[in-house]
């Protein structure tokens, strides 16, 4: 449901998947029993939008409405009901900055200020989506991400950049500006959800860390 | 049969209701916004709680299926608080505008108020404000008013079946919409403006034009399809305001369709309001007295050979009957009542009823359709071949147009060679149609009104025989009508006589100089310009094809200016009542006719309205048992065998908004066939 | 206080490699065939026998809850549906367990579902979680690719499939019912009960919901036995369980501890304490967002398990313990969680539709004091008439923390509705 003013977005007129695209998106619809192919339309809805510079057209509506066999107007239903399907567009880096009570709690304002700062998106007349002057970057106010022991966070398109501050939020966005990437996760160094500082438990394990399948 | 306690009292009801529906029994009023007996359960607008016991919280009525032993509570302080707090929710966000809504006086919301409101608001907050939305000619919105009960689009999807009307966004800022700025592409979008509990959908042609309590209801019937849908008409004075339906469960459950309730506007327009007589070549007023006179002396100046009568699709039983009677005494045999040619049977009562009964529909487990389109030839009964299809374990197949019908359906060919083909079991579907409990076909006039109809219909027969469409108890062979006046007409034999012409051979005659008098009970979907030089008096109340070749216009009444008995598809003969004058000079049917046979100096032997029913009673028991289905008990063999031409089945209705005079006078109609048939741009606003 | 021995979630800090190799070194899918060989009615006693109760927040017993599917199919399949859409604020075990132990959850779907008589899962992972979600479908992969999972899986000859399914950003679709519409492809909107999920649930069939949690525990909970699990905390709160404790404590964390620890020790343990000591304690809401915050008098004593906490009006939920120290506004801090009920509301039922936004909007006033000091009676009505009136839990969720604060901390409220007419007083009198 994100982007109140797609009425006045300039919509693409048409719009169908690659063919990588599609040959994923039967991958997923594959996933469910004969008949249910409606079941894949949040999948869809995503892949669509992953491949149309992270907003999602109608136009796309409409081709998975085709592709599922389903009325347009349960595609837009379903688009409109959930807020991760971006109507309008969206600058390269979405940071969407979580602002619910464990973030706030932990100075989520000063990510939000340090934001403002330096993207000069204070004041837009568009309380959910702000956009920098160069539209590189948009800024949004999300609910709990579900990253809270390592609050405040933001979403960097899919990943999470956690245990922020104010100067900290200001060193990722110099980073992405610049092409640097940070790996994603604790901005702190921390490791995962452990306290900071040392573990409190899984002693025993700890001679392992770091270790990743990847 | 569990038995439950409501109130205090224990009652057996029966299994898998609501405990809404129970209590509705009990005698138990229980409020509800989202609920509708037709609809799906939402169980959204929480207003129908009651208390139930070992439930720590109170229970929607309408979501809960009763069980042995409930007890039950609407009356009880927990109850009351609860839906007060729901009514308070409901108007908190609901602006205050009844003074300016067209839903005030027969508003749910405003009614409960009543009972659940307060007298004053706490809500300090600003109100929500909600963009209307354009959603065609016939539904007006006011979405601030909505509070989300989501009927109209549960009908949309459900009933109707267009599936266009959803609840975007989440939350409090869920609105009702298409999404995509569209106008509703359903025949039936009035209804959901009956169904809006409040002012959020109104009716866009009638918007700001009375109140409720001003009109004066006439309960009557529809003449806009054959199906003889039960309608309540409101007038004001003289003029007639709102069509809506009646519930009747046998024809048209509660819903009507957008012709039927919005064509009305026609009735003020293009009015026949006085006789005329040409003379030099122009239409001039003339007394009563002058047009019966020429009228009279023309019909007595010729041999009854060189007439020919055709009685038109909104005629009524009675004026035909009349009509008839006076032909007969003129030994006129040259008079028809099927203007679009279709070759009906006349000798076969089963070649033009819909036998099995509408409700019949919902009994089949195979249905064929040939050359019918009843989408549009008959909205409301498309809506029940659609509830069918909802209930699941039904065939659908069709022969002849392929149309968007708002069912899935099998789609077998285009015309006779097909229909052949599934009759000689060639096409698969014979077997559906032989191995179904209960088939069913449903031929429309796109079928029959061709020069082969008799062959088809005979093949159609051929089918019905070889499959076991008629059976013990099942009479599944269907043909659907499009006019409201076709099958009394028939039931009185309002066909040719012996060598007799039908309507090609009166209008052939006429052109060839071989009939000089025509005369046209309401006939208009002739091509009167094949005339030739016969002299035409036209009765009826439109100024449309039949009044501008006339020679001499007798002025009558529409459907709601006139009592007046129309046959229903399924041989269910049903009154209209009069619910305000003909205009000006003009008079009920019957009646002229009847002024028409004393100046024949051939007086008719009825003088009275219940005279001349009980001449219909006797010309066919359709007449004598009112409200009644007379369906034809067996098949014979209808139609004709013969060789069929290839051609492809074509409906006769090539516009459901406008099929008749007043519905070609209405400008709404002719909106409506901007937008929908030309496929043109709404106009916005409110006064479009 | 639980060992490293007891501990279930050993990667729970991606010590150690989460896929397959990591996870079978750590005894994952370790005689699951001999498991499944015990029967479907051994391995649903075993986890009655555990104690263990639901770790999705409303804390029903699990194994009961396996045992309503019916014992013979009647031709349509059954289905066991993970909820992994975890976005309770405050909440973030489900993470950990995804991204750092999937083959938990994912053995856990096989036992579960052979249990209940299913031959798929569906994993359904909240949208935003989209690296936990690869990581959790490159360990079905692995699983598959291992043969235990599939048509034959771990040779039982038990055919079952898990299938990963990602939401797209709504917190309702925690809800069981809206999870499972959400995931037929349409607007999560929780359904009316009954008929419930064990009748009629995904696609119409019998269906079970389970938290990732409840699911990833029961394959060690069967390996160590019933009586071990049953042997940690009290009496009817049986068990381990992850706490996420975010907020005014000085190292935040996730860590598995016993059920029914003192809050106190678990902060203290764990957290590095209470910024500015235990003595700057404002409040605590123990369990994720929905449940009412506990005053400090109450957070010295009280017991992190389902029964403590309910005596004191208040829940364990999902065990997502939110620290408030004395800086905190209060008023704000639930404010906040009043704007994330209205936010998340589906829209579906009156009460909750309209009145999470009435709430939101009387506390944002609450919140600078600008208020009449009748109107937190009021307001406390306005939550009672949401609660229990609607089709799901999300508008009792958005009362709780309402009616906790006004219940505990009314005189902050009501302080602060005098300093703003005094200061408006002080402003005319100038």
């Amino acid at each position: 449901m994100s982007g109140a003013n797609h009425s006045h977005v300039e919509q693409p007129a048409s719009f169908v998947f690659t063919p990588e695209y599609l040959a994923r998106a039967q991958r997923i619809i594959a996933k469910y029993p004969p008949g249910r192919q409606a079941s894949a339309v949040l999948p869809l809805l995503d892949l669509a939008q992953r491949q149309h510079h992270n907003w999602l057209p109608r136009a796309a509506m409409d081709y998975i409405a085709g592709l599922l066999d389903m009325a347009p107007i349960r595609v837009y239903e379903v688009a409109t009901f959930y807020s991760m399907f971006n109507l309008a567009p969206v600058g390269k880096w979405f940071l969407q900055v979580c602002t619910t009570t464990p973030c706030w709690l932990r100075g989520s304002d000063e990510v939000m200020a340090a934001c403002e700062r330096k993207l000069g998106i204070k004041g837009q007349q568009d309380a959910s989506f702000l956009h920098s002057a160069d539209g590189q970057f948009t800024v949004r106010e999300v609910e709990c991400l579900g990253a809270c022991v390592n609050a405040p966070i933001i979403q960097v398109n899919d990943d999470f950049y956690e245990d922020l501050d104010g100067p900290l939020t200001e060193k990722l966005i110099d980073a992405l500006r610049s092409g640097q990437v940070p790996p994603k996760g604790s901005m702190k160094g921390r490791q995962h959800s452990m306290p900071e500082g040392g573990r409190t438990s899984l002693t025993e394990f700890a001679a392992k860390t770091g270790a990743g399948e990847d | 049969m569990p038995k439950v306690t409501i109130d205090g009292e224990t009652i057996e009801v029966p299994a898998g209701i609501t405990v809404l529906q129970a209590c509705e029994i009990a005698g138990a009023e229980v409020p509800r916004f989202c609920y509708h007996e037709r609809l799906s359960v939402a169980g959204n607008c929480r207003m129908c709680l009651v208390e139930m016991e070992k439930s720590p919280k109170p229970v929607a009525s309408c979501a809960m299926p009763v069980a042995e032993g409930q007890v039950i509570k609407t009356d009880t302080p927990l109850v009351k608080k609860a839906r007060n707090g729901v009514m308070e929710f409901l108007l908190i966000n609901h602006p205050l505008d009844c003074p300016i809504c067209d839903q005030g006086g027969e508003c749910d919301l405003q009614d409960q108020a009543m009972s659940y409101g307060k007298d004053s608001s706490r809500y300090h907050e600003n109100k929500r404000a909600v963009a209307d939305k354009e959603i065609g000619p016939l539904v007006k919105t006011t979405m601030t008013r909505c509070i989300h009960c989501t009927r109209c689009i549960r009908f949309s999807t459900e009933v109707a079946g267009n599936e266009e009307l959803g609840a975007v966004f989440r939350g409090e800022h869920m609105e009702v919409d298409t999404y995509v700025e569209k106008a509703l592409t359903s025949e039936l979008s009035g209804n959901i403006v009956d169904l809006c509990p409040v002012g959020a959908l109104t009716s866009k042609p009638y918007a700001f034009t009375a109140r409720p309590w001003e009109l004066r209801k006439t309960e009557s019937i529809d003449v806009f399809d054959a199906l003889g849908a039960s309608i309540r008409v409101d007038a004001r004075g003289g003029e007639v305001l709102l069509v809506l339906p009646r519930l009747n469960e046998e024809t048209n459950e509660e819903w009507i369709g957008d012709k039927s309730r919005h064509a009305v506007d026609g009735l003020k327009r293009q009015r026949l309001d006085r006789p005329y007589l040409r003379k030099d070549g122009k239409l001039q007023p003339v007394s009563w007295a002058e047009a019966l006179t020429a009228a009279a002396a023309k019909l007595k100046g010729v041999p009854a050979s060189r007439i020919g009568a055709i009685a038109g699709d909104l005629a009524d039983a009675e004026s035909v009957a009349a009509l008839k009677d006076i032909l007969a005494g003129l030994g006129v045999a040259n008079l028809d009542c099927r203007q679009d040619g279709a070759k009906i049977d006349p000798a076969n009562r089963a070649s033009w009823l819909f036998n099995s009964t509408v409700q019949g529909i919902e009994d089949a487990d195979a249905i064929l359709l040939i050359g019918a389109n009843p989408r549009w030839e008959s909205p409301v009964l498309n809506a029940r071949i659609r509830k069918r299809y909802r209930a699941g374990g039904v065939k659908i197949a069709a022969i002849g147009p392929q149309l968007d019908l708002r069912y899935k359906y099998e789609y077998l060919g285009a015309g006779p060679t097909t229909l052949a083909d599934v009759a000689s079991g060639k096409n698969a579907f014979f077997e559906t149609l032989k191995n179904a409990q209960k088939p069913m076909l449903i031929i429309g006039m796109g079928a029959l009104a061709r020069a082969d109809g008799a062959a088809v219909l005979a093949l159609a027969g051929e089918l019905a025989a070889k499959a076991g469409v008629v059976k013990d108890g099942w009479n599944g062979f269907n043909v659907l009508n499009t006019a409201a006046g076709r099958v009394g007409a028939l039931e009185l034999g309002f066909v040719p006589g012996t060598n007799g012409r039908d309507v090609a051979g009166i209008v052939d005659g006429a052109g060839k100089g071989e009939i000089d008098v025509v005369y046209l009970l309401g006939a208009d979907e002739i091509d009167t310009s094949k005339l030739g030089k016969a002299f035409v008096i036209y009765q009826g109340h439109h100024g449309d094809k039949g009044a501008h070749r006339a020679d001499l216009v007798l002025p009558g009444a529409a459907y709601t200016e006139k009592n007046a008995t129309y046959v229903n598809v399924e041989g269910r003969a049903q009154h209209a009542r009069i619910a305000v004058f003909p205009p000006g000079e003009a008079k009920e049917d019957w009646k002229i006719l009847r002024a028409l046979s004393d100046a024949l100096s051939a007086k008719l032997p009825y003088d009275t309205l219940s005279q001349l029913r009980a001449r219909l009673a006797k010309a066919s028991p359709v007449f004598a048992e009112i409200e009644t289905a007379h369906p034809a008990a067996t098949l014979g063999a209808p139609g004709k065998a013969g060789n069929v031409d290839p051609a492809a089945f074509v409906s006769p209705i090539d516009n459901y908004y406008m099929t008749d005079p007043i519905s070609r006078a209405s400008a709404t109609m002719a909106e409506c066939t901007r937008v929908y048939v030309k496929g043109e741009a709404p106009r916005t606003g409110t006064h479009g | 206080m639980l060992q490293d021995k007891d501990r279930i979630f050993t990667n729970l800090y991606a010590d150690g490699d989460w896929g397959l190799k990591g996870a079978m070194a750590r005894g994952d899918w370790d005689g699951t065939k001999d498991i499944l060989a015990k029967g479907r009615d051994w391995i649903i006693k075993e986890v009655q026998d555990s104690g263990l109760r639901g770790r999705g927040g409303a804390g029903f017993p699990t194994g009961m809850k396996w045992s309503f599917m019916p014992k013979k199919s009647d031709g349509r399949p059954h289905y066991l549906v993970v909820n992994a859409d975890e976005s309770e604020p405050g909440t973030c075990k489900d993470r950990e367990i995804l991204r750092h132990d999937p083959h938990k959850l994912v053995e856990g779907c096989l036992i579960a579902g052979f249990a209940m008589g299913a031959n798929a899962a569906y994993i359904y992972v909240r949208g935003e979680f989209y690296n936990e979600a690869s990581n959790l479908e490159r360990a079905v992969q692995q699983a598959y690719d291992a043969k235990l999972l599939g048509d034959d899986a771990c040779g039982s000859g038990w055919k079952f499939d898990v299938f990963v399914h990602r939401g797209a950003g709504a917190y309702i679709c925690g809800e069981e019912t809206a999870l499972i519409e959400s995931l037929e492809g349409k607007k999560g909107q929780p359904r009316l009960k009954p008929p419930f999920p064990a009748g009629v649930g995904l696609y119409g069939c019998p269906t079970t919901v389970n938290n990732v949690e409840s699911i990833a525990v029961a394959p060690t909970i069967i390996r160590r036995g019933a009586a071990w699990f049953a042997g940690i905390g009290r009496p009817k709160n049986s068990g381990t369980k992850l706490f996420c404790i975010s907020g005014h404590v000085n190292k935040p964390c996730t860590v598995e501890e016993a059920m029914s620890i003192p809050l106190k020790e678990l902060i203290e343990k764990h957290c590095g304490g209470v910024r500015g000591g235990w003595d700057n304690l404002l409040a605590v809401i123990p369990g994720g967002s929905s449940v009412p915050a506990l005053p400090k008098s109450i957070c010295d004593t009280v017991l992190m398990d389902f029964d403590a906490l309910r005596e004191h009006r208040s829940g364990l939920g999902t065990a997502a313990v939110i620290v408030m120290d004395k800086s905190t506004d209060i008023v704000k801090a639930i404010a906040r969680l009043s704007r994330f009920y209205m936010h998340e509301s589906c829209g579906q039922c009156t009460p909750c539709r309209e009145g999470t936004g009435w709430l939101y909007r009387v506390m944002q006033r609450m919140v600078k004091g600008q208020a009449d000091l009748s109107e937190i009676d009021m307001l406390e009505e306005v939550t009672r008439q949401i609660e229990g009136h609607t089709i799901c839990a999300l508008g009792d969720a958005a009362a709780w923390p309402v009616q906790g604060l006004i219940r505990n901390f009314r005189p902050h409220m009501e302080q602060r509705i005098r300093d703003y007419k005094a200061a408006l007083t002080a402003q005319a009198a100038e």
